[in-house]
């Protein structure tokens, strides 16, 4: 009998729960450090953006009104799932250069990051609400609801940790993203496309698109009905362009681009609070006794 | 079940009894006839050698003159501020508050001539800059102070330090109570300011420099210079401001926040708005007429967080518009100065061009156009309070924020019909909603993609309650612990 040949995987990207091509058909080929050819990558088109804007936009009423609760058990999942899942995202680590060591802390720091995202899910609103104690006859409290729609250009230099960093706040947070993944090291974005496919999270919430940043950044900060972007890596001429397009439809821009991924900094409540926003809620309180009305 | 009985008694306004004229004592002012640059503690000659007049709208005569400032001044108070900001972010917190608690009490001691100055340059009625900006704007003041020595507890596992310099551009509708808000809170978390106020409302806040000098600031902590939208560039484009705060329109809100695009300035905006205000069935009628006039007609319908589309449930819309209309009629435009009047006079020409160009665009789109048949000064700048009926969602009126005296109205049958009509616009601002029903106004307000929801009122405003936009309507927040980050850093 022939040794048995091994199945290769196809890499696509994640748009609304599902597993397109590219609809432009592009692809770009990642190669490892002998120059072969490890695997062919959709190179994501302003078209596929596009269309995950969509799925992202139809996705954030359902996922922001989730219970927090809920988004808390759903992202210990993606936990469960990538754990499950170590070994091979550690092979595919090392695929793209890392050494074992180097690999394997990563996904497990990945894990551990996630964890601390699910916990955070139903208390960062503690941390950040305040009830107001205003001078009229007035119950008044502000609370953080979620942003919207988020554009999320990953680290470069990180293969699944710069995306779990960069995706965990966000979407704890109640948002819904698009997140353009490392074009140099894509191969596990698109895995972890798998694990979030597997771990009830909502189709839409996550978009994941491998490809360029210097052809889609102006895009991702152009889209009129995108909310907020987050940029983690640390192109001058690119920021400036984001944060002028971002001007089109007042886009909360954050620039991460000076983020130890490694580092306990690279994971804290106020990463979420920076997408979301603050809502005051005033009510009258009666006067009993009083003619005085709080209307 | 009988059907239920409606008044239809017709109210009467037309009686011989008339309002006699209460006006304001304005003779207590004191106002000189020209206004320099505050700039490093000391009032100075622009370098432009230009001075521009500054009006009273309501009578269109000239109260002074005032600086106006060019690149090299905003260099120069800049400068001032980088200068002050070495000392006036190490002197002890508890100190830096102390300072700020004698602005607000100075303030206080003044109230009613910055009330009177208020109302002469902005044509706002003297009832309201008396009750709420003035109080307000000192109230801003003694609410931060006492953050200033207890930021850390505001921002757990933080270590906040100010930013340095901020550059503040203010708008014309609040003049004194904008420079309080954007002053206060950067003066707590240890930053220096260069502020400017708006071209056509210079003065309160001139009469503030002098006030903030005569309070034994540091010199250089507050530069307050004046000038137009050229000045106002100047300042956004000046390298070495750390933070731009705006208030103002979104379309100049976004022209700023890509001049600085290529920098690391942190910026903050509060912009435009078209608040939904919506009246279910089971609102309190009454009270949500009152808030219906309270939410577009205060200060002249200039509130960025006005609510100028009125949603009403199909079921009493009748008797909301015939109340509405009856409120309508008994409101007084005249003399802002007069105690008596309900809406002062429009802040300039130029905004009463626009508003009635709207009127215009309102008309030939279409919808049922009403106005009070109240009489109008004929000097000055004033305009009745105008209603828009069976409006249309894609109307510009309804759109377009107007700033003015012009309420459109849409009807509505479901919850989900009007939820998707007031958050199908780019701003996001406030929201009002009137129901008698607990879990319906908790449905609505976390539906509203807008920063300020008022349930059961309208136009409230408080130094600890966090104020500001979603959407295009801005980021960042104005008031309470929330309104302190935009001045820090961590």
């Amino acid at each position: 009998m022939a040794a048995r040949l091994e199945i290769l995987k196809t890499y696509k990207i994640y748009i609304g729960g599902q597993f397109p091509r590219t609809e432009s058909g592009r692809f770009y080929p990642l190669k490892n450090k002998t120059g072969d050819t490890i695997a062919n990558i959709c190179k994501s088109s302003r078209k596929d953006f596009r269309n995950s804007v969509v799925a992202a936009r139809g996705a954030f009423g359902g996922w922001s009104g989730r219970a927090a609760f809920n988004r808390s058990q759903i992202l210990y999942r993606i936990a469960e799932m990538l754990e499950g899942r170590k070994d091979q995202f550690i092979s595919e680590l090392i695929l793209q250069g890392l050494t074992v060591k180097a690999a394997q802390d990563e996904v497990t720091l990945s894990v551990d990051r996630l964890v601390y995202y699910a916990g955070w899910c139903d208390k960062y609103q503690a941390v950040f609400s305040s009830v107001n104690p205003v001078a009229s006859s007035h119950f008044n409290f502000s609370v953080p609801e979620s942003t919207g729609v988020v554009a999320v250009i990953a680290p470069e230099e990180s293969s699944l940790l710069g995306l779990v960093t960069a995706v965990a706040p966000v979407i704890s947070g109640g948002n819904t993203c698009i997140v353009l993944a490392s074009e140099s090291k894509p191969l596990c974005a698109v895995t972890f496309a798998e694990v979030l496919n597997s771990s009830d999270l909502p189709g839409g919430v996550v978009n994941i698109l491998t490809g360029n940043s210097e052809e889609l950044h102006s895009h991702f900060s152009s889209h009129m009905d995108v909310n907020a972007l987050t940029y983690y890596r640390n192109n001058k001429s690119e920021i400036k362009t984001i944060k002028e397009n971002a001007s089109l439809n007042v886009k909360r821009v954050f620039i991460y681009d000076k983020l130890d991924l490694t580092s306990d900094k690279a994971q804290s409540p106020y990463l979420i609070f920076d997408n979301q926003e603050i809502k005051t809620t005033w009510h009258p309180i009666e006067n009993i006794g009083s003619a005085k009305a709080g209307y | 079940m009988s059907k239920k009985q409606e008044n239809k008694i017709a109210l009467d306004f037309k009686t011989d009894w008339a309002y006699e004229p209460a006006p304001e004592d304005t003779k207590h002012i004191n106002l000189k006839k020209q206004y320099d640059l505050f700039i490093d503690g000391k009032f100075v000659k622009p370098n432009s050698k230009k001075y521009f007049d500054t009006i009273n709208p309501a009578t269109e005569q000239k109260i002074a003159e005032v600086a106006e400032a060019d690149e090299k001044d905003v260099d120069k108070a800049v400068k001032a501020a980088r200068k002050a900001f070495e000392k006036w972010s190490k002197i002890s917190a508890k100190e830096r508050g102390k300072y700020i608690y004698r602005i607000a009490r100075l303030m206080q001691e003044r109230a009613r001539e910055f009330a009177v100055i208020e109302t002469m340059n902005g044509g706002k009625p003297i009832r309201e800059s008396r009750d709420i900006d003035v109080p307000l704007a000192a109230n801003h003041f003694f609410y931060n102070a006492g953050w200033a020595d207890k930021l850390e507890y505001a921002f757990p596992n933080r270590n906040p330090q100010p930013l340095g310099v901020a550059g503040q551009i203010i708008p014309w509708n609040f003049p004194l109570l904008m420079a309080a808000w954007k002053i206060a809170p950067a003066l707590a978390a240890g930053n220096t300011v260069v502020l400017k106020p708006a071209e056509t409302t210079s003065l309160t806040a001139l009469k503030l420099a002098e006030l903030i000098r005569d309070s034994g600031l540091p010199d250089g902590v507050v530069n307050i210079i004046t000038g137009a939208g050229k000045t106002g560039a100047a300042m956004v484009n000046h390298p070495d401001i750390n933070k731009i705060a705006f208030t103002g329109s979104t379309d100049v809100g976004k022209m700023i926040q890509k001049a600085i695009a290529g920098t690391d300035k942190k910026l903050t905006l509060e912009l435009g708005g078209k608040a939904a205000n919506i009246i279910f069935e089971d609102a309190p009628i009454d009270q949500a007429v009152e808030g219906i006039i309270n939410g577009i007609f205060f200060n002249q319908g200039h509130v960025c967080c006005a609510g100028s589309r009125l949603f009403v449930q199909e079921n009493v819309t009748d008797i909301v518009i015939r109340k509405l209309k009856d409120r309508m009629e008994s409101l007084i435009v005249g003399d802002p100065m007069d105690k008596n009047t309900d809406i002062g006079a429009i802040n300039s020409k130029e905004q009463l061009l626009k508003i009635n160009e709207y009127i215009k665009i309102g008309k030939n789109e279409g919808a049922d156009f009403y106005q009070s048949s109240c009489s109008i000064p004929s000097k000055g700048y004033f305009c009745r309070p105008t209603l828009f009926l069976n409006a249309s969602q894609s109307h510009r009126i309804v759109q377009e924020e107007i700033f003015g005296p012009v309420l459109t109205i849409q009807t509505f049958r479901t919850i989900e019909e009007v939820i998707e009509k007031a958050n199908n616009i780019a701003y996001g601002l406030s929201a009002g909603i009137w129901t008698d029903k607990g879990s319906k106004i908790f449905n609505i307000s976390s539906k509203m993609r807008a920063g300020v929801v008022w349930a059961n009122t309208y136009n409230k405003f408080d130094p600890a309650s966090p104020f500001g936009g979603y959407k295009e309507s801005g980021f960042g927040r104005e008031g309470g612990l929330h309104g302190l980050m935009p001045y820090l850093k961590f």
